[in-house]
């Protein structure tokens, strides 16, 4: 067996400031397009966000889509991110492609739990499914999306699974009962108290007190 | 008499059904024997992953990721720990990531097989799995020599592979290249010029290059309709840019572009894993950075230092920088991704799963409309969906 030697590959840090350099094109580009819209650009570890405002997320989509420039005609994907802290607290994020440029784009808007955002379904078919998991999972409105239902959780599930303040282990647990001869709920039941450790170093900042600490005090 | 009302037939298409590829119930609306409309109830599988990986280091989160497309784990693996690489500025040594292209490549295998075999069940030819699995289980027994598990492999890391490869291994898979392209040559012989197979697949499911944009499509279903993208090509990770294998474009987007694809693509895989043994180098197989990767056992006995990082690492894990990265590798099924944010402590504040099978599915009813309702089960062959990855 032979051992080849691999070709030269250009250093990384050539490599990435000529990349940040075109994002930062692009960024100035659609924020030249659709100005009124957006709220500003970034580029962090090689890869451009776009900050919108909600309600005209429709037009910065279309505007992605459509331009010559853009084109970016595939939708990766739309999910959420949840900041329990913030007012709005809903982050809600679209993944483009244009397989046509070779470029990524990541567009996010914010959104708290009452307002909706407009649905892109009639831009990219494909946000349908995206937009109903989105649904689901945070319970984040989509307004005009055609048919807003569950779509991974159980028939008849309550609550939004992914949300920063609903516990993992979830409210309920099924189980088959043998003398109903069907499926039951019931609440959830441990045999032993969730517990989540806190593994941080002592030396960072711990806020739990431990037995003796109140005589330093005095 | 009163005026009888027609109404179209409904029925139900799974969740137990042996040509649904896994849990999947489909609500078909039929006109006698034509599909008028097709709502995929998916979810029977839903665990969970992206809420359980919040409370799990990013150590811990990697084997959640075997569990999603469970016919080519690594794959699967690749995305996340790509994403975490990219975020904490991580260099893999070469030599790792030969083997992670290696074993991406054995994954490939791994789902296209399984994938063109029982496609072919669904059109009636058993012969094929029979062919076919014998070289899975070869492939599954290479996946277990290197992790120690056929499926759930959890052997990608943050920072490279567990172990290094034994000498051995990697000869043997050297020598199994070959015979296995003889037997891609006896499956094809079985199906590509069969009768039947070409009256089932040709023309059926067809998806124009705008369909492909339009429904997010990626991987095969893409190269289907004679579009050349390939995320190993265009946006290349790892490796792959020094390689040498092509991409098999098709040319009318319908069931059997993509069986043959899936079959050439097979091929180039194998080439792809023979560059890769000749090329591999020696060295370390993952990164050494001790605030990351875990020392071996050996100095962990030795050296103090060593043994406190070891005991941190495995139970606090370690830090990764703040910020929000979207990784994305060519896995057999298309483009996976991994949306991945951190706030700077030690488990992921969010990870978002892509998976490409979820964009497929979806335009499951846009495909099958007008088809007859036999197609139906030849079209979910052809897209290629696990419910592992579409659940999550």
């Amino acid at each position: 067996m032979t051992f080849l030697a691999g070709s030269e590959i250009l250093p990384m840090s050539f490599e990435t400031a000529s990349m940040d350099e075109s994002l930062t094109e692009l960024g100035e580009h659609i924020l030249g397009g659709v100005e009124d819209s957006t709220l500003g650009y970034s580029v962090e570890f090689g890869e451009l966000t776009i900050r919108a405002q909600a309600r005209s997320i429709a037009r910065v989509l279309k505007f992605l889509r459509d331009d010559p420039a853009c084109h970016f005609a595939t939708l990766i994907d739309i999910t959420a991110v949840d900041y329990p802290q913030r007012a709005r607290r809903f982050d809600i994020v679209y993944h483009l492609l244009s397989m046509h440029q070779n470029q990524r784009i990541r567009v996010v808007v914010e959104t708290d739990v009452d307002t909706a955002v407009p649905s892109v379904v009639g831009i990219y078919p494909a946000a349908n499914w995206y937009e109903r998991e989105t649904f689901d999972m945070y319970g984040v409105l989509f307004s005009d999306h055609p048919d807003l239902r569950r779509i991974l959780t159980d028939y008849g599930f309550n609550g939004y699974p992914l949300r920063k303040d609903f516990p993992l282990t979830g409210y309920v647990e099924v189980r088959y009962d043998d003398d109903e001869k069907r499926v039951v709920y019931e609440p959830v039941k441990l045999v032993q108290e969730f517990r989540s450790f806190d593994f941080a170093s002592p030396w960072e900042g711990v806020e739990y007190l431990l037995p003796g600490d109140e005589k330093a005090e005095n | 008499m009163a005026e009888q009302e027609l109404r179209n037939y409904h029925l139900n298409f799974g969740p137990q059904h042996p040509a649904a590829h896994g849990v999947l119930r489909l609500v078909l609306e039929l006109d006698g024997e034509v599909v008028e409309r097709v709502d995929p109830h998916i979810g029977l599988l839903h665990r969970g992953t992206e809420k359980l990986i919040e409370y799990k280091t990013y150590l811990q989160a990697t084997p959640y990721f075997d569990r999603l497309d469970y016919v080519a784990p690594m794959n699967q693996e690749h995305a996340f720990v790509l994403a975490a690489e990219k975020l904490l500025g991580l260099e893999v040594p070469r030599r790792g990531q030969f083997i992670r292209v290696l074993y991406s490549e054995i994954g490939r295998i791994l789902a296209h097989m399984l994938n063109v075999t029982t496609q072919a069940l669904d059109v009636g030819a058993l012969t094929p799995p029979l062919w076919g699995f014998e070289q899975r289980e070869k492939l599954m027994i290479f996946y277990e020599r290197a992790s120690g598990a056929r499926l759930h492999a959890n052997y990608f890391r943050v920072g490279g592979v567990h172990r290094d490869l034994p000498p051995k291994l990697i000869e043997d898979i050297y020598n199994f290249c070959d015979p296995c392209e003889q037997a891609l040559d006896d499956l094809e012989e079985l199906l590509t010029g069969n009768r039947i197979f070409k009256q089932r697949n040709v023309d059926i499911g067809v998806v124009s290059q705008d369909d492909a944009l339009a429904w997010g499509f990626s991987g095969v279903m893409v190269r289907g309709s004679g579009m050349a993208w390939d995320l190993r090509r265009s946006q290349p990770y790892e490796v792959y840019s020094e390689l040498d294998f092509d991409i098999p474009v098709g040319k009318n987007g319908d069931c059997y572009d993509r069986y043959v694809i899936r079959m050439e693509e097979m091929r180039q895989s194998l080439r792809i894993m023979k560059q890769c043994i000749e090329m591999m180098p020696g060295g370390p197989v993952h990164a050494e950075d001790g605030k990351v990767v875990p020392p071996s056992r050996a100095d962990m006995k030795r050296s103090m230092e060593a043994l406190i990082h070891h005991f941190k690492l495995y139970t606090e894990g370690y830090r990764v920088p703040a910020g929000e990265v979207y990784v994305a590798v060519e896995a057999p099924k298309g483009e996976f991704g991994v949306y991945l944010v951190s706030d700077g402590g030690n488990k992921p504040y969010k990870c978002k799963i892509r998976a490409p099978g979820y964009a497929h599915l979806q335009a499951m009813d846009h495909l099958c409309k007008g088809h007859m309702l036999a197609d139906v089960a030849a079209i979910l062959g052809s897209i290629d969906i696990v419910f592992g990855e579409v659940d999550r």
